[in-house]
């Protein structure tokens, strides 16, 4: 058989085709690596009652506690029930067209469905409480929930972020009694080595076995 | 009540299609026979529309919803389950549980430790409601049947029209065995409405002979309870006192903690001899056991007495006439008429010398099946030899109330509806047509009745020849109380609102007695507001604080029935009354699955998925036999066989043949509770129902027994019953041990290793198993089972070896035939092969010891089964979980994740419970007490067999389980070095001389 191509000829098909296969391959490491795998965030999310965080929580000053009430105590840390809005809007703004889901919740006892924002994958197990317990703040996840008048996600929620606090909590931790708080903390090293003893972490091990979240 | 929205249900869910995937034959292990072979334009097309899609881009996520509650309730604990105390009923008697609801879903069963009928423990019925609760078949609502056949969807106001314009007149009603006081005082009301009512009771569970044989013995009918931790010997004609009764859990406690104390006190465990045909698991941890055919039994048991109770050897016509139920074929006169037998003679004269020896804290147990005249010989037995508080008389607890008249039997009912006597019948929590000998002739009967109305759980069969049908509720959805076999009472309370439109039984009893709208709390309140009234708590905020104390404890105080003072038994006439019958007949016995029961928990897939003790059968039921005999028949394991009985000369059933060693000879066993025709979508026609063979009489039948076939495919999942001397169950010579008490456990030379030393900081988990303390009862199969989202996968599946049972219970068979069952399940090997042949990391070891499978990790290579020397690993080898079916989602713990397709899964230690204890602890900052964490399996086990908890916690429970001299590691040659380890049975004891 008569050669196709001359050899110097093959040899740029060659280098041309190992080219184009490394690029490939390169473009697709690098886009996994540095890609954006969730365009949701920061994006608002709608809601049946366009219930404001920046209202209820920057101006009005609510705890957070005060409608998530089982935060500190369970997994999940809970919607608030129809009766905890009623506490104010049985008397605030109780005509407004807004509130017609939450009048027809209260008329027929059925809940309000609420459209979630934060999700995580079914085989992963987040506790709530006991990252409040160990001092991780709200806006450690959730952002600057204060300053949205609709919420949206604060972050992507991807497992390379978790896994970079369970490796290093101590930068991610609050004291006690400002968990709650939207203000940024601004701890100094030797604060946050303090506070991460405090705490009494389990060890970055422990925090970082696949059976603490997956199971 | 208006009717609820129906819950949208995808009929073709993967469980219900699991039963056939390949109707018949095998499933081919290395593809997937629903695809069609593709060709190449079809591939081509794929391609193309694949590339598309991908080009197309992706959208994100659908978002979830989040419902809040309007009504914030009380307790609002999502990730922690909340506990009620309620209990299960079995043949109408109570097993004290605690129901574990997660998000106000019961999800899972736990044994009341404060109830007398569980001590903590339970059988694996109690661990299957779960899914009897989610069942898709249960009965929505109301069904009329038109007089044309055709059913229709009705309403309750339908039916209460059609009941208040009914002819006026009695009304017949046909109740299955019930030990509730409520139900009872309800059915004397309905009953009182009209002179000529008549209640007839569907004794399924057998108790008609035991009865009228106290009534025989004593006057007066009576109940045994039986503390088989204050007793020395412990002998049983025919019956299995470890998972036969109400009490069998409790017994099984009782004996495996007398046990436990008297070996490791270098005592004399209690004697354990057992009489019996088939296999049972009191047999099989018997230290004597004898198969017998079942006239042999009976001839022991009346030679045996003979030779202790000099007046029956001349007790003649003075003594009372025995019951009428003595239709039974083997009676006495099958027993006289091998009562030369030597068999028989060896064992009546081994059992007397023992008798003899242990008089006054014996303990003697016989099966439902014996004739009227040998139970009441029995209770004169037990009477004499258990004087010394190993058993105690009461007052049955199924007595009724007193103003109810005692019951008809289903034949006195036939015959009524055969005098056209009965316009109006009601059948109440029970299935007769199926589960009665005389089903057919019940099922023309009922058809014949004017207002035939049936209130079960489901459609059966029964339902089916009724008029009118009506949907009873759960046990775990309403009202009710019910008693256990000591008498002692509890109240039933509700774990969920009822998911459709149901009643309970004591709610219909009352609207049907005419209260407009009963409530089934009020109606248990008020009457025990009238029985504790008489008890002293009168006052009201008495009876109220005794109210919320009888349902937190689950047990109502005070309530166990008081030891009843018997007169000496009278004896029963000796003698051969009958003529014997064909001496080379086979003996069969139809006894209750250890699955499926009667029938009634046919519908349920872990319970017919669970292997059946002795020979591992799931999905059906088979004629067992001797090997002996089965030689002499020409059968084999697989072979079709043709029964009928001798006394019918054509007929009969199609059986397949299971040769069972250990079985008696000349005698054939083939459990009830198959082929049901209306179970719904899992139990209909699976195994052969044997109802054309029983008599409607309690006892063995004479049968006639030909080969028909071959080719019968069991699903088993064991094979191998030998151990071929790898010593993976082992047992240890009683002298053995006593000589190595006090010496700790036999030093394991600690092979070398190339691995890493492994850190025991913090916690290090571990597991005991004790094999003496295993009776091999499945409880932890399946309490896994429930726990851990374990799917069912069908029979053909298990046929292809694809179990998915995270622990299995083998049963290996020494030389003798002994029976050893040894759990087995994930040893969470410190060197653990399977983790070194993971190509992706997802099977790893945590800091405390767990070898972790993690699924979202798992791309389903199988290498990690592969190297497992254990065999504990389950692949998912389809979609098994059943993701589709609405209703049967919530039956999932959702704090496991429900594996998927493709995925590899094992034993886990529960790492669920071991993370909410260990989550708890961080969060209070209180360190946890010594085991804290109990496994499913651990905390279901009624004998306490399974040791777990912390290897660094010196007090801990497993800590002292393996310091014992019995301590061994499963193929520790290998040096895997596993977490979960054993402790040998104690062998037989050298035999009592006399």
């Amino acid at each position: 058989m008569p050669q196709a191509f001359e050899p110097r000829v093959e040899l740029i098909i060659k280098v041309v085709l190992i080219a184009v296969l490394a690029g490939t391959g390169a473009l697709v490491v690098f886009l996994i690596a540095h890609g954006r795998h969730d365009d949701a965030v920061g994006i608002a999310v709608p809601q049946p009652i366009p219930f404001s965080h920046k209202h209820h929580v920057g101006d009005v000053g609510l705890d957070c506690r005060f409608c998530h009430v089982t935060v500190e105590t369970d997994a999940s840390p809970g919607m608030p029930a129809t009766q905890v809005c009623m506490t104010c809007h049985s008397q605030l703004f109780q005509d407004q067209p807004m509130f017609a889901p939450l009048r027809a919740s209260v008329a027929s006892g059925q809940p309000i469905v609420w459209t979630q924002v934060n999700r995580l994958p079914d085989y992963a197990y987040f506790d709530h409480s006991v990252h409040i317990a160990k001092g991780v703040g709200c806006i450690e996840c959730h952002g600057r929930i204060d300053q949205e008048p609709l919420v949206s996600k604060a972050e992507a929620l991807q497992m390379r972020w978790c896994v970079q606090c369970h490796n290093n909590p101590g930068p991610h931790l609050r004291p006690p009694d400002e968990v709650f708080s939207m203000r940024p903390a601004r701890l100094s090293d030797e604060e946050i080595r303090s506070l991460a003893q405090l705490m009494r972490l389990e060890s970055k091990q422990r925090l970082s076995d696949c059976s603490t979240c997956h199971r | 009540m208006t009717p609820r929205p129906p819950i949208r249900i995808v009929l073709d869910s993967n469980v219900r299609n699991g039963r056939h995937p390949n109707d018949h034959g095998r499933v081919d292990a290395c593809g997937d026979d629903n695809v069609a072979r593709p060709t190449r334009r079809s591939v081509v097309q794929w391609l193309a529309a694949s590339m598309a899609l991908a080009a197309s881009g992706c959208s994100e996520h659908p978002r979830g919803t989040l419902d809040s509650y309007a009504h914030m309730p009380e307790i609002a604990v999502n990730g922690t389950p909340l506990y009620y105390a309620s209990a299960c009923l079995r043949d109408g008697f109570a097993q004290g549980v605690l129901v574990a609801t997660q998000q106000g879903r019961p999800v899972k069963v736990e044994g009341n430790p404060g109830h007398p009928a569980s001590l903590g423990g339970t059988d694996v019925f109690a661990q299957a409601e779960i899914l009897q609760l989610w069942d898709p078949d249960r009965s929505r609502n109301v069904v009329r049947r038109s007089t044309d056949g055709r059913s229709e969807p009705s309403s309750w106001p339908a039916f209460m029209k059609a009941w208040r314009e009914r002819p006026a007149g009695a009304v017949h009603v046909l109740a299955g065995p019930s030990t509730s006081p409520t139900e009872s005082a309800g059915l004397a009301r309905l009953l009182g409405g009209d002179p000529g009512s008549r209640w007839y009771l569907d004794d399924r569970a057998g108790g008609a002979g035991e009865r009228a044989a106290a009534q025989a013995a004593f006057g007066r009918p009576v109940r045994w309870v039986r503390h088989f931790d204050r007793t020395t010997l412990i002998v049983s004609f025919g019956a299995d006192p470890f998972s036969e009764g109400p009490a069998a859990v409790r017994q099984a406690a009782d004996w495996a903690r007398a046990r436990g104390d008297a070996i490791a006190a270098g005592r004399r465990p209690p004697t354990l001899v057992a009489l019996e045909t088939m296999p049972g698991l009191f047999g099989a941890r018997a230290d004597e056991r004898l198969a017998l055919s079942p006239p042999q039994i009976e001839a022991a048991l009346w030679l045996c007495a003979r030779r202790l109770l000099p007046a029956l050897a001349t007790a003649s016509t003075n003594a009372p006439a025995p019951g009428t139920a003595t239709g039974a074929m083997a009676g006495q006169g099958a027993a006289m008429a091998v009562s030369e037998d030597a068999a028989a003679s060896a064992a009546a004269e081994r059992l007397a010398q023992l008798l003899e020896r242990h008089r006054g804290a014996a303990l003697l147990c016989g099966a439902d099946w014996l004739s009227v005249p040998s139970q009441a010989l029995l209770h004169a037995l037990a009477q004499r030899f258990g004087s010394d508080g190993a058993i105690e008389a009461i007052a049955p607890p199924e007595e009724g109330a007193a103003s109810l008249p005692p019951p008809g039997s289903l034949r006195d009912l036939l015959q009524a509806v055969d005098h056209r006597s009965v316009d109006t019948l009601l059948v109440l929590g029970a299935n007769p047509v199926y589960t009665s000998a005389d089903g057919a002739a019940l099922a023309a009967a009922m058809a014949k009745v004017p207002l035939g109305i049936h209130f079960g759980s489901h459609r059966d069969e029964t339902a089916a020849s009724c008029g009118w049908h009506l949907p009873c509720g759960h046990v775990f959805e309403q009202w009710g109380d019910a008693r256990a076999f000591d008498g002692s009472a509890t109240v039933l309370q509700p774990v969920i609102t009822p998911l459709y439109d149901t009643r309970s039984p004591i709610e219909l009893l009352a609207l049907l007695a005419g209260e407009p709208a009963p409530d089934g709390r009020a109606l248990v309140h008020a009457q025990w507001k009238a029985l504790a009234g008489g008890a002293g708590a009168a006052g009201a905020s008495d009876f109220d604080d005794f109210w919320r104390r009888s349902l937190r404890d689950g047990v109502i105080a005070g309530s166990r029935s008081a030891p009843l003072a018997l007169p000496p038994a009278r004896l029963p006439q000796w003698g051969p009354d009958r003529p014997a019958p064909a001496a080379d007949a086979i003996w069969g016995l139809f006894p209750s699955d250890a699955s499926v029961l009667d029938g009634s928990h046919a519908n349920n897939g872990w319970l017919q998925e669970l292997p059946r003790p002795f020979t591992k059968i799931t999905w059906g039921n088979a004629l067992h036999l001797g090997p002996e005999t089965a030689r002499t028949l020409g059968l084999k394991t697989g072979d079709l066989a043709r029964v009928r009985r001798i006394d019918q000369p054509a007929g009969g059933i199609e059986a397949p043949v299971w040769v069972l060693p250990g079985h008696a000879e000349r005698s054939a066993t083939l459990p009830r509770g198959y082929g049901r025709r209306a179970a719904g979508g899992i139990g209909d026609q699976v195994g052969v129902d044997n109802a054309p063979l029983r008599s409607a009489t309690p006892g063995a039948v004479a049968l006639v027994i030909e080969r028909s076939g071959d080719g019968h495919v069991f699903a088993v999942t064991q094979v191998e019953t030998d151990q071929q001397d790898r010593d993976l169950a082992r047992v240890i010579d009683g002298a053995a041990l006593a000589a190595a008490h006090g010496q700790g456990p036999s030093p394991s030379a600690a092979n070398p290793t190339l691995y890493p030393p492994v850190a025991l900081q913090g916690a290090a988990w571990g597991m005991a198993i004790d094999l003496d303390a295993c009776i091999g009862c499945n409880v932890c199969t399946i309490a896994c089972q429930a726990e851990n989202n374990i799917p069912v996968v069908g029979p053909a599946e298990i046929e292809a070896g694809r179990v998915m049972h995270w622990i299995r219970v083998d049963a290996y068979r020494d030389e003798a035939d002994r029976v050893l069952n040894q759990p087995v399940t994930c040893m969470h090997c410190e060197n653990a092969p399977c983790e070194l042949v993971c190509p992706v990391g997802a099977t790893v070891h945590d800091s405390e010891g767990l070898n972790v499978q993690v699924y979202n990790r798992c791309v389903g290579t199988r290498f990690c089964s592969n190297n497992c020397p254990y065999k504990v690993r389950r692949f998912n080898f389809r979609q098994y979980s059943d993701v589709r079916t609405e209703i049967a989602k919530l039956m999932h713990n959702p704090d496991v994740t429900v594996r998927s397709r493709g995925v590899m899964e094992k034993c886990s230690y529960c790492v669920q419970r071991i993370s909410r204890a260990r989550r708890e602890e961080q969060k209070t900052g209180q360190p946890n007490g010594h085991d804290e964490v109990r496994t499913a399996c651990q905390s279901a086990c009624p004998t306490g067999a399974i040791h777990f908890g912390d290897l660094n916690d010196p007090h801990s429970d497993v800590v002292q389980a393996k310091a014992s001299p019995r301590h061994y590691v499963m193929l520790g040659e290998l040096n895997t070095r596993p977490r979960t380890t054993y402790l040998a049975r104690v062998g037989a004891l050298p035999k009592e001389e006399s």
